[in-house]
């Protein structure tokens, strides 16, 4: 009966133009249908409470939820219908399967979203091509400088102008798919889209205030706190801030090294102060301490994934949080490498081998695990939105 | 010789065993359940009744000792001991420091349980989160914990503890705590107590069980054999209204179907059977299974229209859906005349106000029986929904009568080295009827007072041996 119904909904969703669930959409429709009957788990973080604002839950609104979810794993452990239940409740399993389909289904260009599929192999293959591009490339362009100590001269290797130009492209390439693909997905998501007359103000009021929640709850990494502030689980029920701890390591090591690069990009343009840079200038400094959280954060969080509950997390994603991981771990390695050797003759190798990586890092960032962070600060955007405006049922409040 | 040997591993064997364990006493407790269902009962639950002066934390203004008392006098109707009611109350009011220290978060009342959020505090992640914080914080004690050790029979001498026998296995123990539960699973227990109907039905063959399967009431069994005191009637339990499509065990919070004083509740017949309009639903939402097990069948309907759609918390099974009653009817396998004819004069007998579901509003019936007192509106605009509900037993009542020590009695005796806490004991609290909350209560109190005993009666069998 029950299928039935779920078979006449979707030939209405087909008829109106819509998209059917995929099964990993059904089938955390169908968990969420438990989950908003029981709630137990409201307080653990932000998941919850946007479930009970609804009754059914359409395509939008899984994609919505799902990326709204952290993993944080506390509703596995704390579910009574978890197996070996019969309601077989695994909520964080659920949750991460619809959001590798939202990574694919948002991707730009479309056809694009397939490299989500073999996410590990992409990464390899585009690693290789990337590291044996700059190598060719290295003895190509430095000729017999290549292999000769050169005082950490880097464009004696690469010239500025043409390592500009690539990285810049590449970069902006990546900035723009992402761009394009959260924007169809907000378009998916947004309150606008279905908002009830007259609450147009409480919206455009509610905007400033939820960008602002949104912002920090995703900088603070909140939801990874449980919502006590003890932390989320990995291996079983106890909670841990280490999650949250080398998640910060990283994301805040990434972005310092992104500081580096922007403080010497004005150095060389506007100061026109040619690399390298002392050991203890600013952009030097910011490279190293943020490659240092880049080394500490990653490793952590590859070691703590290799731990996690098997039901915590979509084992067939797992190639993708490995490669991109291991990506940001190699970028650190190889950049701190460079650095301790940067006044000897291997520089020219520490210097492709590095560049090769970050490229492709950047070429793959579009089409692999970073995407998370974009499609989950929209949720978070969402969701403080969201909250803002009066919900429309009249659960009892009796 | 382990000092205390806890039996049972809900919420009241595990405070009891903290309890002894920060007592200084050596514990074993032993779960009936493999890990993976470990903790009865208690996985299910959700928050605590807890009485309070001032606003704390999760709970909003003042639940004072009196009020608490009030409210359990008027749903066990005078069945409960005054004496320990009381010690329960009190305790309610100071164990949640105590239970933080253990690894228990607390959060505000959820989304659709307002009415809660004054006097229950609610357990964040559900009991479940409970139960693993407390094994974890047992384990971090030393606690030994043994999964999969289900204890048949105890070796008693003269009303005194000698030992446990889990198979062929012995556990000697200097004391011990019985927190193992009700008889609420053993189907044939059930079908014995609530025997056969003036229509030749066995009801209890009709119930669900809310709960865990492993409250078998083996123990409770082998010492009402042994001539210990017994209190409470065998057919009295904690029962509401579920899904009939629930599971036979374990299906929890979310079977139930919170619709009833929406609509209107018809049996088999397609007759209603009672008021569903005669109070605030979570005060009435505990009589509506006994009210269904004494109906033809033990099955009820309710019945609602899309009117009601978005005004309780979502069940987790969807109604049967209709676009007319006569549709309704046939999909739900309920003759349609009397049916009809039932709803007909219930629309009729509406007398709509102000309807308001957040108060006792006027929207009533007149001159219809029963009546529906409060939340009257006829069942009129499409699609309608029906829910087929059955009697869901979240625990019995039967058990062991004790006293302010948590001691297992026999023939008037208190036993000085077997004691007994939570739903093994709460029939000594709550004679019938039920109020959210009270069963943690009573657990969480008489579970740290059994395990204080039963340390305390550890170190002096300590004191006579090296004495001897």
């Amino acid at each position: 009966m029950q299928q039935l119904d779920a078979l006449a909904r979707d030939a209405i969703a087909l008829a109106n133009g819509a998209l059917p669930l995929t099964a990993n959409e059904a089938e955390a429709a169908r968990q969420l249908q438990i989950c908003n009957a029981c709630r137990y788990c409201e307080g653990f973080c932000a998941v919850f409470p946007a479930m009970t604002r609804r009754l059914e839950f359409g395509k939008a609104d899984l994609h919505y939820l799902a990326n709204l979810c952290h993993n944080c794993g506390a509703c596995l452990h704390a579910c009574q219908y978890a197996p070996p239940h019969e309601f077989a409740v695994a909520f964080p399993q659920a949750m991460a399967k619809v959001r590798g389909e939202t990574y694919q289904h948002y991707a730009w260009p479309a056809a694009f979203g397939a490299l989500y599929r073999r996410n590990g192999t992409v990464v390899a293959l585009a690693l290789a091509a990337a590291l044996a591009l700059f190598l060719v490339l290295a003895t190509r362009m430095a000729g017999s400088a290549f292999g000769q100590p050169l005082a950490g001269n880097f464009y004696a290797v690469f010239p500025h102008n043409f390592l500009a130009t690539v990285f810049g492209l590449v970069f902006a390439f990546a900035i723009v798919s992402l761009a394009i693909g959260v924007r169809r997905f907000w378009r998916d998501i947004s309150p606008a889209a279905d908002l009830p007359r007259g609450q147009e103000p409480l919206l455009a009021a509610a905007r400033g205030p939820a960008a602002a929640e949104a912002t920090h709850k995703a900088a603070a990494l909140s939801y990874l706190g449980g919502g006590h502030g003890d932390g989320c689980t990995n291996e079983d029920d106890r909670y841990s801030l280490a999650r949250r701890r080398f998640h910060h390591l990283t994301f805040y090591g990434f972005l310092l090294c992104l500081a580096a690069t922007c403080v010497a990009t004005l150095y060389h343009y506007v100061l026109r102060w040619q690399a390298p840079y002392p050991v203890t200038s600013l952009p030097v400094v910011l490279g190293t301490l943020g490659g240092l959280g880049l080394l500490a954060g990653p490793a952590g969080l590859l070691w703590l994934g290799h731990r996690r509950h098997p039901l915590q997390g979509d084992a067939a994603q797992r190639p993708m949080d490995r490669a991109f991981i291991s990506l940001l771990l190699l970028t650190s390695a190889t950049g701190l490498a460079l650095l301790a050797w940067r006044d000897t003759a291997a520089m020219g190798a520490w210097l492709a081998v590095h560049l090769g990586v970050v490229l492709a890092l950047f070429l793959t960032l579009p089409y692999g695990k970073f995407a998370h962070g974009v499609f989950r600060s929209a949720a978070l955007f969402k969701h403080a939105l969201e909250k803002r405006l009066p919900s429309r049922l009249q659960l009892g409040a009796d | 010789m382990i000092d205390v040997l806890v039996i049972g591993g809900g919420n009241a064997a595990l405070c009891a065993a903290l309890m002894a364990r920060e007592a200084g006493a050596s514990v074993l407790l032993l779960e009936a359940a493999p890990r993976a269902w470990r903790g009865g009962n208690s996985q299910h639950t959700r928050n605590l009744r807890c009485m309070h002066d001032a606003p704390q934390d999760v709970l909003v203004e003042a639940y004072p000792e009196e009020e608490f008392w009030q409210d359990l006098l008027k749903v066990t109707g005078g069945a409960t001991d005054e004496k320990l009611a009381r010690l329960a109350i009190r305790a309610s009011g100071t164990c949640r420091p105590w239970m933080r220290r253990h690894g228990v978060r607390f959060q505000p009342s959820l989304a659709g349980t307002l009415h809660l959020s004054r006097t229950n505090a609610f357990f964040m992640g559900g009991g479940k989160a409970l139960v693993n914080a407390y094994f974890r914080s047992a384990e971090n004690l030393g606690v030994q914990v043994r999964y999969d050790a289900p204890v048949d029979r105890l070796d008693l001498q003269d009303g005194r503890f000698v030992a446990a026998c889990v198979g062929a296995e012995r556990i000697e123990a200097k004391t011990c705590v019985l927190a193992c539960g009700g008889f609420e699973s053993n189907r044939e227990w059930m079908r014995e107590a609530w025997g056969q109907n003036e229509r030749g039905e066995w009801p209890a063959d009709n119930f669900l069980i809310r709960g865990t399967r492993f409250n078998q009431g083996t123990l409770l069994k082998f010492l009402m054999g042994q001539g210990a005191d017994i209190i409470g009637d065998p057919s009295q339990s904690h029962c509401v209204a579920i899904d009939a499509r629930a599971p036979l065990y374990d299906g929890g919070i979310v079977t139930r179907v919170d619709a009833v004083s929406l609509g209107v509740m018809v049996n088999r017949e397609g007759l209603r059977f009672y008021d569903e309009g005669e109070d605030f639903w979570p005060k009435r939402y505990a009589i509506w299974g006994r009210l269904v097990a004494l109906q033809p069948g033990q099955i009820g309907y309710c019945i609602i229209d899309s009117k009601a759609v978005g005004r309780f918390m979502p069940p987790v099974f969807p109604g049967v859906r209709a676009d007319s009653l006569p549709e309704l009817a046939r999909a739900m396998a309920l003759p349609q005349q009397p049916f009809l004819k039932t709803l007909a004069d219930f629309n009729a007998a509406c007398r709509v106000g102000h309807f308001d579901h957040t108060v006792l509003d006027d929207c009533h019936t007149e001159g219809l029986a029963p009546v529906k007192s409060h939340w009257a509106r006829p069942i009129d605009t499409a699609p309608f929904y029906g829910y087929a509900l059955r009697p869901g037993v979240t625990f019995t009542y039967l058990g062991l009568k004790t006293n302010e020590h948590a001691a297992v009695h026999f023939g008037g005796r208190p036993s000085e080295n077997l004691f007994v806490a939570g739903e093994m004991m709460a029939g000594n609290v709550l004679g019938k009827g039920y109020t959210a909350g009270v069963g943690m209560s009573i657990g969480t109190a008489f579970g740290r007072i059994a395990g204080t005993s039963a340390a305390a009666a550890a170190r002096k069998k300590g004191v006579q041996h090296a004495a001897a």
